[in-house]
């Protein structure tokens, strides 16, 4: 067996009830469970979290720099997406 | 020619303020220089826990067992923090810590000074954390975004740090006579280590420029010590310490305070491995990884015979 | 034996244990076999400082005579310490830390669980806080016991070893005298039959689980609660109080 520092876990943190996890970093662990209670003594020491998520981080697929043209370009001419594309008139609520 | 036009746009994103990430293009000098930083900076704090973890079991009250228990955390966790930012440049801890237990990276000079008395627990947290923060609190600002995020999250937690020391040395200044001879002492063994540590002068640091340009280094070695200096001079006055230095005086024109010659003898010496601690600094370092072989195993051997019986 | 002095009696075994269990693992700072676990041990050693803190200082609140949680800490002697025997046992190898600790955080688990309904409203409060820590505590040690038990052939026989040492302290857990009998009539401590079958209960499948094996021998070491302890307790202390004895009287 060659020598380890355990594989990495990406740490995902949630602040407050109500918001979504955050990344937070990571952590070095042999299993879920310990994945757990390590992040929870290296992200949560100063009541950061009410919540932890951690995750293989070779189970996380990202994208890359060069995808960043095809992948996010595409929807910037697509303003009717967004509400502020629309006008309308003074004194109609509730739109 | 590819590559020059990469660099140009690397420079571009750097001068515009934007931060690098992980898997962006970058010149092979970056990533070699951010790692031989990144890593120095990470071995520092985990060395650093020594000095002071040689005190938790005689904190003189409940109280600053406590605090220092919390504080000497805290490094373990900032060591973490860089090793895993450094990690995202393609280097995984194992080698790391392999660098540091062969002698091949360094780690700040500063740790391998002994803490001879409870005092040295003060001005570790007061002079040593003060001149760390205000290299941190600039290296922030970098262009390289892990090791960025990593100083913004470790400069917010290491504030407390630079306060509790400096409370030790108030009570200590503030004491009967023997606590407050303590405390000088520790002042006087502590203030020249801790000005080296921010590095030598800027006549000889080479290549600095380059650093500077691409946002690694942020503030050249002199700048950052002489704001040190205005800064904790009159705090040591404060509290009725006095600086081992001769010839400092405050400047008026300037505004700034100007010191006394520097050992940079003493200071290369150190980092060369002669400082009093760097054999029992590294050893220990070595020895907890070498004690911890069997346990990092076992818990990878369970790990594994857990997955497969769950398959 | 009035109420107060079985109560002042009572609370100097469980901060004692506290204060000493935590010098152990603070002793780990800077030594443990991973970065991530150098952090863990800190956290519990924190737990275990904070909650010293609390009921010396209580103590010393009802003992009525001026003296501080500090004074109490630092300024008795061997003698006078009631931590349980197991926890001034040395760290050795990590084994030997993670087995104490379960041991240990199993029969606190209980004992501070019994704890919270105590008739002693300020016992009660501390009880509450601190059985929320060791609820976490124990979950570490456990996992810890499983992976080391059931780990390498190596982490095994070190286990063993482990258990087979440090055995022999667990009888005196149960020990009860007129402290316990004066305040389980009160309503302020728990019988500590009833910790023992909780305690047994559940180290048992633990142990187990982790392919140990509980010692044959029946030999159990006692003396705590009369303040007679093994030879580790007077160096932990020479070092613990060696700065604050040094400085009599000196502020912090």
């Amino acid at each position: 067996m060659t020598d380890t520092q355990w594989p990495v876990w990406e740490v995902f943190v949630q602040a407050n009830p109500g918001i979504p996890h955050k990344h937070a970093g990571n952590v070095h662990a042999a299993d879920a469970e310990m994945a757990m209670q390590n992040a929870r003594d290296v992200y949560t020491r100063r009541s950061e979290g009410i919540s932890i998520w951690v995750v293989p981080a070779n189970a996380i697929s990202a994208s890359s720099p060069e995808d960043q043209g095809s992948f996010f370009e595409p929807s910037n001419d697509k303003p009717y997406r967004h509400p502020t594309f629309y006008k309308i008139p003074e004194g109609v609520k509730y739109l | 020619m590819e590559d020059e036009k990469k660099l140009a746009a690397f420079e571009a994103k750097i001068a515009a303020g934007n931060k690098i990430e992980p898997k962006d293009w970058m010149p092979e000098a970056y990533r070699k220089q951010l790692i031989r930083m990144m890593s120095q900076h990470a071995h520092s704090e985990i060395v650093g826990m020594l000095p002071e973890g040689n005190w938790i079991t005689r904190a003189p009250n409940l109280r600053r067992k406590a605090i220092l228990l919390a504080k000497v955390q805290d490094e373990a966790g900032h060591g973490l923090y860089l090793y895993s930012a450094t990690e995202t440049l393609g280097i995984d801890r194992t080698e790391l810590l392999e660098q540091l237990h062969t002698g091949k990276a360094k780690y700040s000079s500063i740790f391998n000074y002994p803490t001879l008395t409870w005092a040295d627990i003060g001005a570790i947290g007061w002079l040593v954390d003060g001149a760390a923060i205000m290299n941190q609190t600039a290296l922030a600002r970098g262009s390289y975004g892990p090791y960025s995020r990593a100083m913004v999250r470790i400069c917010k937690e290491e504030s407390f740090h630079n306060r509790q020391g400096y409370e030790i040395m108030m009570h200590l200044a503030q004491g009967t006579p023997e606590q407050k001879a303590m405390a000088q002492d520790a002042l006087n063994r502590w203030w020249w280590p801790s000005i080296m540590m921010l590095g030598p002068s800027d006549d000889q640091s080479p290549n600095s420029e380059q650093l500077m340009r691409w946002k690694v280094k942020m503030e050249s070695n002199d700048a950052i010590r002489q704001r040190f200096i205005d800064r904790t001079v009159p705090q040591a006055d404060f509290i009725g310490l006095s600086i081992p230095d001769k010839d400092l005086k405050f400047d008026e024109a300037s505004g700034h305070y100007e010191h006394g010659p520097i050992n940079w003898e003493e200071f290369f010496e150190v980092i060369k491995g002669n400082g009093p601690c760097n054999a029992k600094r590294l050893k220990a370092r070595s020895d907890a990884d070498k004690k911890g072989r069997w346990v990092r195993d076992a818990a990878m051997a369970y790990a594994e015979k857990k997955k497969l019986k769950a398959a | 034996m009035t109420i107060q002095e079985a109560k002042f009696q009572y609370l100097l075994r469980l901060g004692d244990s506290s204060l000493i269990i935590g010098h152990r693992l603070s002793e780990w700072c800077g030594s443990g076999p991973i970065l991530e676990e150098d952090i863990a041990l800190i956290n519990i050693a924190l737990d275990f400082v904070g909650n010293a803190t609390a009921i010396l200082g209580y103590a010393a609140t009802v003992e009525g005579n001026g003296r501080t949680e500090d004074d109490l800490a630092f300024l008795r002697s061997e003698r006078e310490f009631r931590n349980l025997l197991i926890t001034e046992q040395p760290n050795g190898d990590y084994a030997s830390t993670i087995t104490r600790q379960f041991l240990y955080d199993v029969y606190t688990y209980y004992l501070y669980e019994a704890l919270k309904s105590s008739k002693d409203e300020t016992i009660a409060a501390l009880a509450e806080k601190s059985h929320k820590e060791i609820t976490y505590h124990l979950r570490h040690t456990t996992e810890w016991m499983y992976r080391l038990g059931d780990g390498t052939e190596e982490s095994h026989e070190r286990m063993q070893n482990a258990m087979n040492d440090l055995w022999m302290f667990t009888g005196e857990l149960f020990d009860m005298d007129e402290v316990d009998a004066t305040l389980i009539k009160e309503g302020i401590a728990p019988d500590l039959n009833t910790i023992k079958e909780k305690w047994e209960a559940h180290v048992k499948p633990v142990i187990a689980e982790a392919t140990l094996q509980i010692p044959s021998y029946n030999f159990k070491q006692k003396g705590s609660r009369e303040g007679k302890h093994s030879e580790h307790l007077g160096f932990l202390l020479a070092e613990m109080q060696s700065v604050h004895r040094s400085f009599p009287g000196a502020k912090w």
